[in-house]
């Protein structure tokens, strides 16, 4: 009996397995392997050459310049996109006015393609004509500024887009959260003479331990994944100051067609998502109580 | 007084920022619906038209694009309702030796999703003769990680009596799995089947990548091209354009907000 429900079992897996293993397994090991060669051009075919494409990455200050990019996009989304969702959801969640109507507008971002996000957001940020342009002119009489067009501002743009796209949607996960509290833990704390402040920081908050580790998850991945509008709006530019590593692989891989080094860079990307796992695994383990 | 005050500064506060969330698609259908020249100068009396609409209809093939997107979408939300309702039903209700092990490989894809492995995964397209073709675009999202996990949480949840009783009636394994936990976890299908339509309908890196023909195009990607051949700065038309391709999952949206949101919740993602 034990034997036929784990054939049942392995014949239920398959198919899924399958997939996963051809599109996840088999291209993040490929990738490692094919790092190790050249890229094919023409009648040459791939020959191994070690570790010398990581040395051209190495050498190649675009790769670095990405990287930092790619940090600092990191660091910033993932904080402020998580923070502003919390407080969303706090928001939405108590006696505000027009409840309902707040929390489409948080979570409209989240339905819109980025590529169309993108194409709203050039339009906003476009030198003098934009729209942030109109209201810093008449807040402050602001001259224009290019925005995506200057090395200083343009990745604080592209962060600026992605924080707007992401926080609604992390805004869902808190708040179906906040709705599983049950209301009589806070209604007890408050008879007790704790203020909201209280109640937040040592009933609400540790509550949402599981739903933030989650959120971090998603955030963290976004924070390598969530390009698209990268590759729209600056391509990368101006002088690769918004240059991250998912757009310098498309770049590497599919403009220059260098397969060789674009599987070196994913290779690095492939690390990062790894340590960040890593971290989440052994933080996330001491931290968060489950149920 | 103070607590009075605050209320108020915060009720404010997120009004504002409501209003700062939704001002990118405000503008958006101000450009759309009036004359080019007031995309830039705010006129409360400025004349409406819906002429950008059938200008952008005109200058790209978007009916196609609108067909191979909800072919795309279609075609994926089906294959990973089916795929992933058996693995998860296996990783729920049959301990077999290494199934923790094999569950973990699964959970690998939600940290390296497809979109990180695109060169790879075009090298494989392209020996399998699948490069321009809507199945590629689809194929490394069918066995989703996220959704055996999600179905596995809601397949632990339902009690073990049901399915032992389901069983005594004379069901089979198959049975059980479609009588027993599938119209139970609907709550969980009708979340998941919504996140994956959206991620679908709004992917744009890989379709722009695996795709180059307007044949197989999606939306996005169609888009995309739009937008940045010499369209330049004709935002009216542009704008229209946006709205146009976003239109049905926004209406949707809007529409099942309330059970999209408690479905979340009912599906138990905390």
């Amino acid at each position: 009996m034990q034997g036929r429900t784990t054939v049942h079992a392995w014949l239920m897996l398959s198919p899924a397995l399958l997939l996963l293993v051809a599109f996840t397994h088999y291209p993040a090991i490929a990738t490692i392997w094919h790092s190790l060669f050249s890229t094919p051009r023409g009648s040459r075919p791939a020959r191994f050459v070690g570790a010398e494409n990581y040395l051209a990455l190495a050498e190649d200050p675009i790769f670095w310049q990405a990287l930092m990019n790619n940090l600092v996009y990191a660091l910033t989304t993932i904080p402020l996109s998580i923070g502003l969702a919390l407080m969303m959801a706090l928001w939405v969640n108590g006696k505000i006015h027009g409840r309902t109507a707040l929390r489409i507008a948080f979570f409209t971002p989240t339905v819109l393609p980025m590529i169309a996000v993108a194409n709203l957001w050039l339009f906003f940020y476009t030198p003098d004509y934009g729209l942030l342009d109109q209201i810093l002119r008449t807040l402050f009489g602001w001259g224009p500024t290019n925005w995506i067009g200057r090395t200083e501002t343009a990745l604080g743009a592209m962060i600026v887009v992605a924080v707007w796209k992401e926080a609604g949607f992390f805004m869902i996960f808190y708040l179906a959260a906040l709705q599983a509290i049950p209301p009589n833990l806070c209604e007890a704390a408050a008879i007790e003479g704790a203020s909201r402040a209280r109640i937040f920081w040592r009933i609400t908050l540790p509550l949402l331990g599981p739903t933030t580790l989650f959120v971090l998850v998603n955030a963290v991945i976004n924070g390598f994944r969530l390009v698209d509008h990268i590759i729209v709006m600056t391509k990368g530019g101006p002088d690769n100051a918004t240059a991250l590593l998912l757009t310098y692989v498309y770049e590497l891989g599919f403009r220059f067609w260098d397969t060789a080094t674009a599987s070196a860079l994913t290779v690095v990307l492939l690390v990062m998502l790894a340590l960040t796992a890593a971290v989440q695994f052994l933080v996330g383990e001491k931290r968060v109580h489950y149920r | 007084m103070i607590g009075r005050v605050g209320n108020a500064f915060e009720h404010a506060a997120a009004w504002l920022l409501g209003l700062l969330w939704v001002a990118p698609l405000l503008y958006a259908i101000w450009a759309a619906v009036h004359p080019q020249g007031y995309s830039v100068r705010f006129d409360l009396f400025a004349p409406l038209t819906l002429e950008n609409f059938a200008a952008a209809w005109d200058a790209a093939p978007f009916a196609r694009y609108f067909l191979n997107t909800f072919v795309l979408v279609t075609m994926v939300l089906v294959a990973q309702f089916v795929l992933c309702t058996l693995a998860a039903f296996a990783f729920a209700r049959s301990e077999f030796r290494g199934s923790g092990l094999l569950f973990g490989l699964v959970l690998l894809q939600l940290m390296i999703m497809p979109d990180v492995l695109l060169v790879e995964n075009y090298r494989s397209m392209r020996a399998l003769g699948l490069v321009d073709t809507i199945l590629a675009i689809g194929l490394p999202y069918m066995a989703s990680a996220f959704g055996i996990f999600l179905l596995r949480q809601t397949f632990k949840q339902i009690p073990r009596e049901l399915e032992e009783a389901a069983r005594v009636e004379g069901c089979g394994t198959m049975a059980i799995l479609l009588r027993v936990y599938v119209p139970l976890a609907k709550p969980t299908y009708l979340a998941y089947g919504l996140t994956s339509v959206s991620y679908h309908w709004n992917n744009f890196l890989w379709p722009l990548v695996i795709t180059n023909t307007v044949e197989t195009r999606p939306l996005t990607v169609g888009l995309s091209v739009f937008a940045s051949t010499d369209q330049g700065i004709d935002w009216a038309i542009i704008s229209a354009a946006t709205l146009m391709t976003s239109a049905p999952l926004l209406l949707g949206f809007l529409m099942f907000q309330r059970q999209f949101v408690q479905s979340f919740m009912r599906a138990g993602i905390r």
